[in-house]
């Protein structure tokens, strides 16, 4: 089997760990072999999170730079700056919401314009995804599911092995009984939104 | 329940390195556990002590790791099976019982986990810790999967219980913290109790028993280069598709850890699958010697690719020499491998295909010389960290004067970042106390330190009574938030275990600590209380000796998840005149920028105040509800 590379990159606090592992016992439930490595920051918040994961046979558990066949961006600056682990063929899906880094906040750098820094993705990469999952996971009745939204529109590129019935068993296993249905719906918002 | 103790043999879960480490010493029958918390070690030690809580296993967070080696030391000699667990530099903590622990020896297996870090992700230095094994003559263990490290512990324990010598279990950040899919064994059932048997000839390392004792330590030594030569932790294997298998290779491989999966990847995407065999070492101390002289012989050309210090390159060496074997054998060099960092996929690919001339083309990474500049997320203190206010209060308190910042290893190291710009030196756990005494002594200037709480009992108290003893002149600050934040709020002697619904555990005041150590000038401030505590910090800065101030406010994340944080929450009103003091000085994350002008995110105020009191105007007040 072919391994699919993917790197997902976040800021600490929006749930790309649970996103990781939803993928995870996804691809277990499917008899795929996967790998995964993340670096945990500190305890403390807002640093950037960033996970590694291999499909299929590979036995590293990292990617190098441009090595990603998929690029999962949890916040826009953060997707351009991981744009250096794609190459010509990665398709990337980013969200659209920012969430400046401090360093903006207090007027010590500028934040990319959105249609600019969309428009340097598709120019560099295969393809780009981009939505808003804040918006779709308040429409799904939690905006913490911003992880699911992209989820569903990383599975819809088809790029992964894995089917979107068998992450929605791995989301209903791993989610907290309480979100198990926002969960879901904000799965299925990101999936109908990526088409 | 911990979901480690799962008893579905067979069942697969996809689990974290640490996680899988804790399941194969539960499956080992481990009964006694200690360790002193840090990255990347931690999840071992914080599933190992929930699981305690669930079984008849013992774990306790120790105050050091030197002590949390001697306590499990203790268990082993006892008969009950026990690890100690620590990051590789705790290994530099508890290097003085290791060494003659060796000598010692143990009853039941013990195993030491080191986990190194390459590249530092978390750490004050990538020292390579297998070098642990020849310096104390231990075995030393490193597991090149999440799966292996699971197997491989069971495998110390039987190891050490045979040679009875503890283990040395070396792993990499990469190992801790990936996840991958583990088949689930049986738990063997813990024996927890133990005896001691009177032998003060073989124990009490007085010279004459040491003499004996090392001669026992090699014949160990010896007897566990013989087990290393037929451990199924060390072989030899063809890639798949090559012809000559077992036979005559012409390339050779030698790798260990996470390295030899990006051999194997490079092996594969190079296509030379049928060139290569590879020797996979994972019983690396003693060095297998006679495998690898075995090895050589069926290579033309030998790389050793291994993250990290030339471990294997030099034994490898040594071993051709002893074997009149002259073929070219390289790993660490300015064309090969780095001793820096850690090791990536197309980094170990490249290496390979220069060295043995294969053709390859790199990926063609995008040119992103014109993408602009993505503003850095550099980590920051949380927003109404206490630390952020007591480095506030120490600089408004300090103005003026010619100052250096000893800092210590914990959260409060961030304050190395501008603005708070409050550390200027650190080399260790502890080492703010002692260096200010050097500093003190040799400069004019004063000199303020910082340490935590958990670093304060883990190594700062020798370096406290240092100070009175030989009266040294400066003022510490001890940061007393009430747990061990930065790997993750584990308790500490200082800690109030009722907040975690643990009982049964003693309380170690840091004042009366402090005191009991003829500390004369004492003071404790409430960081919160910005201007009652800059008055006493001045007062405590003035005087001419040894001073302690103690910083007491709870770590607003661990009070956030005890559900103590204040409810409170501020906004910046009408009255603001865009000093910006509170950006400038403070830097709390909860501030931002809105058409230029200074606005509070409510969602990440944590009610503090500070900012509100600092503000010239005060134009910052609490959101009425
Ligand atoms: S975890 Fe606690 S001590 Fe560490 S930065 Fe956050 S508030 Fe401060």
């Amino acid at each position: 089997m072919n391994t699919t590379r993917l790197v997902i990159v976040a800021v600490g606090g929006q749930g790309n760990l649970l996103a990781s592992s939803v993928l995870g016992e996804a691809a277990l439930l499917s008899d795929i072999s996967v790998r995964m490595s993340e670096i945990h920051g500190m305890a403390q918040r807002g640093g950037v999170v960033e996970s590694a994961m291999l499909f299929g046979d590979a036995r590293s558990y990292v990617i190098s730079d441009g090595e990603a066949d998929v690029l999962v961006g949890f916040e826009p600056s953060e997707t351009l700056r991981a744009l250096k682990k794609c190459n010509r063929n990665t398709i990337v899906i980013t969200n659209l919401h920012p969430l400046p880094p401090f360093t903006v906040a207090i007027g010590k750098g500028v934040y990319p314009d959105l249609d600019e820094l969309q428009a340097t993705i598709r120019a560099k990469a295969a393809g780009l995804v981009a939505i808003d999952a804040v918006k779709l996971a308040r429409q799904a009745g939690n905006e913490l599911s911003v992880n699911m939204v992209l989820l569903g529109a990383l599975i819809r590129t088809g790029k992964l092995p894995i089917k979107a019935e068998t992450v929605k068993e791995a989301i209903r296993s791993r989610s907290k009984q309480a979100f198990v249905e926002s969960n879901i719906s904000a799965f299925d918002l990101g999936y109908g939104a990526a088409q | 329940m911990n979901k480690l103790l799962t008893k579905e043999r067979g069942r697969k879960m996809f689990l974290l390195g640490n996680e899988a480490i804790v399941r194969g010493a539960i499956e080992a029958g481990l009964a006694f556990g200690a360790t002193y918390p840090g990255t990347p070690s931690s999840e071992i030690s914080a599933n190992l002590f929930e699981i305690s809580q669930e079984s008849d296993l013992y774990f306790e967070y120790s105050t050091n790791e030197k002590v949390a080696l001697e306590v499990a030391a203790a268990a082993a000699n006892s008969g009950v099976r026990s690890m100690a667990i620590m990051k590789h530099v705790g290994l530099n903590v508890a290097a003085d019982a290791l060494m003659t622990l060796a000598y010692v020896g143990v009853k039941a297996g013990m195993v030491v986990l080191s986990a190194d870090d390459p590249f530092m992700f978390s750490s004050q230095n990538e020292q390579d810790n297998r070098y642990y094994g020849k310096l104390s003559g231990l075995p030393v263990l490193e597991p090149s999967t999440i799966e292996e490290a699971k197997e491989m512990i069971k495998y110390a324990f039987d190891l050490s219980e045979k040679l009875q010598e503890p283990v040395l279990f070396r792993t990499t950040t990469r190992i801790n913290h990936s996840t991958g899919i583990v088949t689930l064994g049986d738990i063997a059932p813990p024996k927890t109790s133990g005896d001691f048997t009177k032998d003060p000839f073989n124990y009490v390392t007085v010279p004459a028993v040491s003499r004996n004792l090392h001669i026992k330590l090699l014949k160990h030594w010896d007897e566990a280069r013989s087990i290393a030569e037929g451990s199924p932790y060390n072989f030899i294997e063809a890639c798949p598709g090559n012809s000559l298998a077992g036979g005559k290779g012409p390339y050779g491989i030698i790798c260990n850890g996470v390295s030899y999966g990006y051999v194997r990847d490079a092996v594969k995407d190079l296509d030379i699958e049928g060139k290569v065999r590879i020797l996979r070492i994972g019983f690396s101390n003693p060095m297998p010697g006679a495998l690898i002289k075995d090895f050589l012989k069926g290579c033309e050309k030998v790389l050793v690719a291994e993250e990290g210090e030339p471990y294997m390159e030099e034994a490898v060496k040594a071993f051709a020499q002893e074997a009149g074997l002259t073929l070219p054998i390289t790993g660490k060099g300015e064309e090969e491998f780095s001793r820096l960092f850690e090791f990536d996929p197309a980094g170990v690919r490249k290496v390979i295909a220069r060295y043995f001339n294969v053709p390859y083309e790199p990926v063609a990474v995008p040119d992103l010389s014109d993408v602009p500049e993505v503003p850095s997320r550099p980590p920051n203190l949380c927003a109404g960290c206490s630390h952020r206010a007591t480095f506030y209060i120490v600089k408004q308190a300090a103005e003026g004067m010619d100052t250096i910042f000893p800092t210590d290893i914990g959260c409060y190291t961030l304050g190395v970042l501008p603005p708070l710009s409050m550390a200027d030196f650190l080399i260790c756990m502890g080492s703010s106390v002692s260096t200010s005494c050097g500093f003190s002594k040799v400069t004019k200037k004063k000199v303020i330190s910082f340490i935590g709480d958990s670093t304060f009992f883990h190594s700062g108290i020798p370096g406290l009574i240092n100070a009175v003893f030989n009266n040294h002149n400066f003022t510490l600050f001890i940061l007393d938030n009430g747990t061990t934040a930065m790997t993750g709020h584990q308790p500490n002697p200082g800690v109030d275990t009722s907040l975690l619904n643990l009982t049964g555990y003693g309380r170690v005041s840091i004042e009366d600590m402090v005191r009991a150590a003829g500390v004369k000038e004492v003071t404790v401030i409430q960081p919160y209380k910005v201007k009652k505590s800059i008055e006493a910090v001045k007062k405590a800065l003035e005087f001419q000796g040894v001073s302690v101030v103690i910083s007491k406010e709870m770590c607003t994340l661990y009070a956030k998840g005890l559900k103590l944080q204040s409810k409170r929450r501020y906004q910046v009103g009408s009255k603001c005149k865009n000093h910006r003091d509170c950006i400038n000085l403070l830097a709390c994350p909860a501030f931002y920028l809105s058409e230029g002008r200074v606005q509070i995110d409510a969602a990440q105020c944590t009610g503090c105040s500070v900012c509100a009191q600092i503000c010239p105007e005060n134009a910052i007040t609490p959101i009425k509800d």
